[in-house]
């Protein structure tokens, strides 16, 4: 059984300048659940998930995440209250090393760091943490490299495993797998799956079998507006679904 | 959980760790033979520009801030340092003292005003600030205009070292900028440091994890003021003298080319490069004017051959960091 709704947005747009790339989104998402946003290129998923993080600002509606409107707060807010998200593109810290990533996240648990005047040595103590959670996206042989020359599904590894250094309420995760090998994917589903046990989980994605096998509740996104709710099912049943995103030779 | 190539990374780490303490080593040897071998006023101008230089390099080098305006902080703090030793008849260390909060106080105005802009915006805001402080400068009675402040009395360091005597003087100036040194080494190496190069990394990386990177910023911003204001008010009782020179915008152009040339984002780049620029200052002096055009060709030069920099390059080759 799925839990109350954790986040939830009311009219839900964003203007561009007179072109409007989410247009009055309606979303819930179950606590607890691992949700998908699936939709073709352009749909707005990638904008939904700026307005959500607060790196956009809506152009009208509201949002409310575990209770609490966060409509108006900065984005570094949003992460502290627990609403982490990731990046289409994956986003590390290049010139860091794999166990430098995760330790930037990490330090977030000693509150603010503007002792400039300490030893950096003082987050060895957080080394533990970082080499668990590294070794648990299957990152422990490169914890010392330079995040730059880790190839690209290894990035998106990094990329999760810092964001769950925080210990997120719940994940957005934005095509979390996207450019991962076969057995990449395999290991990232079973992680998420895993991470989901104690959380909430939003993910944009592509590759339908993915989303067939992990979500319990998919929304499809087209220019926009939702076009269809509910699960996999009942979702790929849908005829509009299948013309406007299955028709366009994803499926 | 040690494997080999954890092994490997770690040994590399501490490699790092002694590069920089041989290298601190070295440049501790150069400073304390110098004053028997140099000018003790050649070098203590090129300290003076080293700090000012290894200041301006944690923002641009560990923050990717670029700010076209640090005259403003050097410049203003040596004229609040050299009108209170000679009007006021401060001690030197007060001076010294007031001219850095001066500073401080500027960059706490400057960072809060410009931090918010991003790249060339931010460089274009900081400009126009210290531009703006430059023509105050130009006005107001207090910095005497034209003719700056002359003849600063140096005093007596404390009440008991006689700052008169160069070789007092030298010892003075070499202690606060290495211990202003090993401070920007620590910043650099700390928890806060951590954070400022997570947002020269990725910012919007940095946001999404929960820190508010604008308030890191401010803070680098006002340290990095602060540090270049020291540089300022020790360079006026060095050369007994504030004048418009250090508030101009080529000033700001000038440790930018000191720390670009040295390498940007190491830690003794900026040093290097502000000794090599200062002494081609004072040996090409006889040139005039032809000084800036072979300053300018050793830019294009360091630009196109050395794009790390001097230091930049030397670590790259030896896969050390320094
Ligand atoms: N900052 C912006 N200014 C103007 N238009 C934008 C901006 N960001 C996105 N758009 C437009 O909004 C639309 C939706 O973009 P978005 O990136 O949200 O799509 P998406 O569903 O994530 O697509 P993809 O599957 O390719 O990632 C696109 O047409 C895009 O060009
Ligand atoms: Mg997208």
């Amino acid at each position: 059984m799925l839990g109350d709704t954790v986040l939830e947005t009311e009219d839900l747009t964003k203007d561009f300048a007179g072109f409007v790339a989410v247009r009055s989104v309606n979303l819930r998402v179950a606590r607890g659940s691992i949700h998908a946003m699936i939709g073709p290129n352009g749909a707005g998923k990638t904008t939904c998930f700026n307005l959500l993080s607060k790196f956009l600002s809506p152009t009208r509606g509201r949002i409310v995440f575990d209770g609490r409107d966060i409509t108006a707060l900065r984005p570094a807010d949003v992460a502290q209250l627990g609403l982490v998200r990731s990046f289409q593109i994956s986003a590390v810290f290049p010139h860091l090393t794999v166990i430098e990533n995760v330790r930037i996240a990490l330090q977030r648990r000693r509150g603010g760091s503007f002792d400039f005047w300490r030893s950096k040595r003082v987050l060895h103590a957080l080394d533990d943490a970082a080499m668990r959670l590294i070794t648990d996206v299957g990152l422990a042989d490169y914890a010392n490299a330079l995040a730059v020359e880790l190839p690209y599904g290894r990035k998106r590894a990094l990329e999760l495993a810092t964001t769950l250094a925080l210990d997120p309420l719940m994940l957005l995760l934005d095509e979390p797998m996207a450019g991962m090998g076969h057995e990449d994917i395999g290991r990232i589903s079973a992680l998420i799956r895993s991470v989901a046990s104690t959380r909430t989980v939003l993910m944009v994605e592509h590759n339908l079998s993915v989303v067939a096998d992990l979500c319990d509740r998919i929304t499809v996104l087209t220019r926009g507006q939702v076009l269809a709710e509910g699960d996999y099912k009942t979702v790929s049943a849908d005829p509009a679904v299948r013309e406007a995103y299955l028709g366009t030779g994803q499926g | 959980m040690a494997t080999v190539a954890q092994a490997a990374a770690l040994k590399a780490r501490h490699d790092s760790e002694r590069s920089v303490g041989v290298a601190f080593a070295i440049m501790l040897a150069f400073l304390v033979a110098g004053p028997f071998l140099l000018y003790p006023v050649f070098l203590m101008k090129a300290l003076c520009f080293a700090l000012f230089a290894c200041a301006f390099n944690l923002l641009i080098g560990y923050v990717g801030l670029v700010s076209f305006g640090h005259a403003l902080y050097f410049g203003w703090a040596s004229y609040l340092t050299a009108y209170a030793a000679k009007s006021w008849g401060m001690q030197p260390e007060i001076a010294i003292l007031i001219g850095t909060a001066t500073a401080a106080a500027l960059g706490i105005v400057a960072g809060i005003v410009a931090i918010r802009r991003q790249g060339i915006y931010f460089a274009m805001i900081t400009l126009a600030l210290a531009q703006m402080m430059y023509l105050v400068a130009l006005r107001l009675p207090l910095t005497g205009g034209e003719d700056g402040i002359q003849a600063v009395p140096r005093g007596r360091l404390f009440g008991l070292f006689d700052l008169n005597h160069e070789m007092t003087m030298y010892i003075f100036v070499l202690v606060v900028v290495l211990a202003a040194f090993l401070l920007i080494y620590r910043i650099i190496n700390s928890p806060f440091g951590e954070v400022l190069k997570a947002i020269r990394e990725n910012e919007p990386r940095t946001i999404s994890l929960g820190y508010q990177t604008d308030r890191y910023k401010v803070v680098a911003f006002v340290l990095s003021a602060t540090l270049a204001g020291l540089a300022g008010s020790v360079k006026a009782l060095v050369f007994q003298l504030a004048s418009l020179t250090d508030v101009h915008w080529t000033m700001s152009g000038e440790v930018l080319l000191m720390t670009l040339v040295g390498g940007l984002g190491t830690i003794f780049g900026p040093v290097v490069g502000a000794f090599l620029i200062v002494a081609m200052e004072n040996y090409l002096a006889s040139f005039g004017q032809w000084v800036l055009i072979i300053q300018g060709a050793i830019f294009v030069v360091c630009v196109l051959v050395f794009r790390r920099g001097i230091v930049g390059e030397l670590a790259h080759r030896l896969h050390v960091r320094l």
